[in-house]
């Protein structure tokens, strides 16, 4: 045991969402009751940004995966019929392999909601169990642990990226892991602080005391506690990987054709700038900012709630 | 506060000690390690073996890493086999060009962010605000290369304002000599980096708003002016040279993504380059460079900001 477990005192006063968590544990284990819950679905609901996003993002899922069941279009050969205007047939125009724009939107859109997500996820589950070990365990463990957080986070981020796309030459599932792999530092950063505050808790020591091991303590108690601060993260996660997915295949580094992705499209439609072929341009861009915009007003709006259910107790 | 500037300055040490084992664990993470990514694809199995023992890499790893930290500290940092010259002379020779082009973007973003950052808390709650939160939500949800490609349509395809592409040239003189085509990749950054601050600006003003110091130059009968630019504009400033510390990753990243959309000759682009090339020696350079310019931004700031407020103290 280190020094700094045994030491029962407290890093400092304990804040207002400090106890509000610490009241929501059920005899150590932590549980939001059913009301607390409702309550911060009621206060995310009364939020207008809340509704907005939420509708943006259901809106986009239902174009991306149901759009292609009702709207036929061929994306994997190519056709003379290329770079149309928008018109009959084609409502968004063609592209410069006479592939319909709004189908590539749907199935382009397909790849960047599944990338964000699994890499919002992955990340998240290994940034938080990052996290609350190093917290936990703190003094020596916790320093290694941050130091080489630190490391990651000073190498920017495209960078690190560009040079894994490089030398892998992703397909889907290493993508995916290229992405996570600098994803996870935030939250790991996050649950780290709250891990350091929660393990002085009277409840982790009573769960010491009779007899529960670390491995318990992080995993029953000490990450459900942090469960507020995880999805709000994860929420900005799947922005961001959405973003960063976009800046990838823009550059060429994302998943080989014929995958289509909306940084893909434009990143062939920029060739067109000057043949002043809008729809080569605005449409994609805009579903990369619909989409990153939609998950950023969830993730506000979740705080929000979070914040005001402390408040109201 | 000289024990923190020395803790600090520790840390700081041993997170670059890191990036150099990072380094030099990318090297041997490229399938074939470093004679492969050298030689190429089609070196035979007895040319890697040459390789391997001329260049001492068929020595332990823990005596590899010890050649490759002298090798560093030397200054020599390999050598470009695509475009044949030593990392070293090529990095010195852009990076002044991406200071230029990073550096004045992020000045700018600043110099408007704090303006708007001020009106916006002030006139919390009103049309103007929302206007201001929308539209820096707007930008920030926006990838750099498409906030390019638009400011290209606009006011180079539509409007024959500036050229598209960023100015050409190998010296920094050469680059300043055309600045016109310097409009667009800066413009494209500051909106960019505006974004990712003036939602700091505005929530340091409104925190800064709300403190005691301010009711009481309020009640000592100060004029607003006086009280905005004085009193509460230094206090809300404070944070900016943390925000600005914390983000040089991201501007490094964004300024990469302008420089590939602009043709601008800079670091970013000769690393865009050597991805697309596998010139691994240039790559891992420039990682290992423009993580050092991050980690000292990162203690400059950090540094700054226990000079500039005095009510932090640190043990």
């Amino acid at each position: 045991m280190t020094k700094a477990q045994e030491s029962p005192i407290n890093d400092g006063t304990p804040t207002l969402a400090d106890q509000v968590i610490a009241s929501d544990t059920d005899a150590g284990e932590a549980q939001v009751s059913g009301s607390a819950l409702r309550m911060i679905l009621r206060t995310f609901l009364e939020n207008k940004l809340a509704i907005i996003g939420l509708t943006l993002v259901v809106a986009m899922a239902i174009f991306c995966f149901i759009g292609p069941l009702l709207y036929h279009t061929n994306q994997v050969n190519t056709s003379y019929n290329i770079n149309l205007p928008p018109g009959p047939g084609h409502p968004l125009g063609t592209d410069e392999n006479g592939r319909d724009v709004l189908g590539r939107l749907m199935v382009g859109g397909q790849s960047s909601l599944e990338i964000g997500l699994a890499v919002a996820i992955i990340a998240t589950v290994f940034g938080v169990l990052w996290g609350a070990i190093s917290g936990f365990f703190g003094g020596v463990v916790d320093t290694i642990m941050m130091r080489i957080v630190d490391t990651f986070l000073s190498i920017p981020s495209l960078f690190l990226l560009i040079f894994l796309a490089a030398v892998f030459k992703p397909n889907l599932p290493l993508l995916i892991i290229i992405l996570s792999f600098i994803s996870w530092l935030s939250p790991s950063r996050l649950v780290r602080g709250e891990s350091l505050s929660l393990r002085t808790r009277e409840y982790v020591k009573a769960v010491r005391i009779m007899g529960g091991g670390a491995r318990r303590i992080i995993l029953r108690h000490i990450i459900p506690n942090t469960v507020g601060t995880i999805v709000v993260n994860a929420t900005f996660q799947i922005a961001d990987a959405i973003a960063i997915l976009a800046t990838l295949s823009y550059l060429g580094l994302g998943l080989p054709p014929p995958a289509a992705s909306w940084g893909e499209m434009l990143s062939n439609g920029v060739n067109y700038i000057y043949d002043g072929y809008w729809w080569l341009i605005f449409p994609a861009g805009l579903a990369i900012v619909v989409t990153v915009i939609a998950f950023n007003f969830i993730g506000d709006a979740l705080r929000d709630s979070l914040e005001v259910r402390l408040q109201k107790r | 506060m000289t024990g923190f500037f020395i803790r600090r300055l520790g840390q700081s040490i041993i997170v670059i000690i890191g990036v150099t084992i990072i380094a030099f664990f990318l090297l041997h993470l490229i399938p074939g390690g470093p004679a492969r990514a050298l030689l190429g694809p089609r070196a035979t199995a007895v040319q890697i073996k040459q390789f391997n023992i001329a260049n001492g890499y068929n020595k332990p790893f823990w005596v590899q890493y010890f050649d490759y930290i002298v090798q560093l500290l030397h200054g020599n940092l390999g050598r470009s086999f695509k475009l044949n010259q030593s990392v070293t002379s090529i990095l010195s020779n852009e990076m002044p060009k991406t200071i230029l082009l990073v550096g004045t973007s992020t000045l700018l973003s600043i110099v408007i962010a704090i303006p708007i950052g001020v009106i916006q808390a002030v006139k919390r709650n009103k049309v103007v605000d929302y206007v201001g939160t929308g539209a820096s939500f707007f930008l920030y949800a926006m990838p750099t290369f498409w906030a390019g490609q638009l400011l290209i349509l606009l006011l180079a395809e539509k409007v024959h304002l500036f050229p598209a592409e960023a100015p050409q040239g190998s010296t920094i003189t050469q680059v300043l000599s055309q600045p016109n085509a310097l409009v667009l990749p800066i413009l494209t950054l500051t909106l960019i980096t505006y974004a990712a601050y003036s939602r700091y600006m505005r929530s340091s003003a409104i925190e800064a708003l709300a403190q005691d110091w301010i009711r009481t130059a309020k009640a000592k009968g100060l004029s607003s002016r006086v009280i905005l630019f004085k009193h509460m504009l230094r206090n809300a400033l404070i944070p900016i040279a943390t925000l600005v510390g914390l983000s040089i990753p991201g501007i490094f990243t964004n300024g990469l993504v302008a420089e590939q959309v602009f043709n601008y000759p800079g670091t970013g682009l000769d690393f865009y380059n050597a991805a697309v090339q596998q010139d691994y020696p240039l790559l891992l350079g420039t990682i290992l460079v423009i993580a050092l310019f991050t980690i000292l931004g990162n203690l400059f700031a950090d540094l700054a900001y226990a000079v500039l407020d005095p009510r932090v103290r640190y043990r």
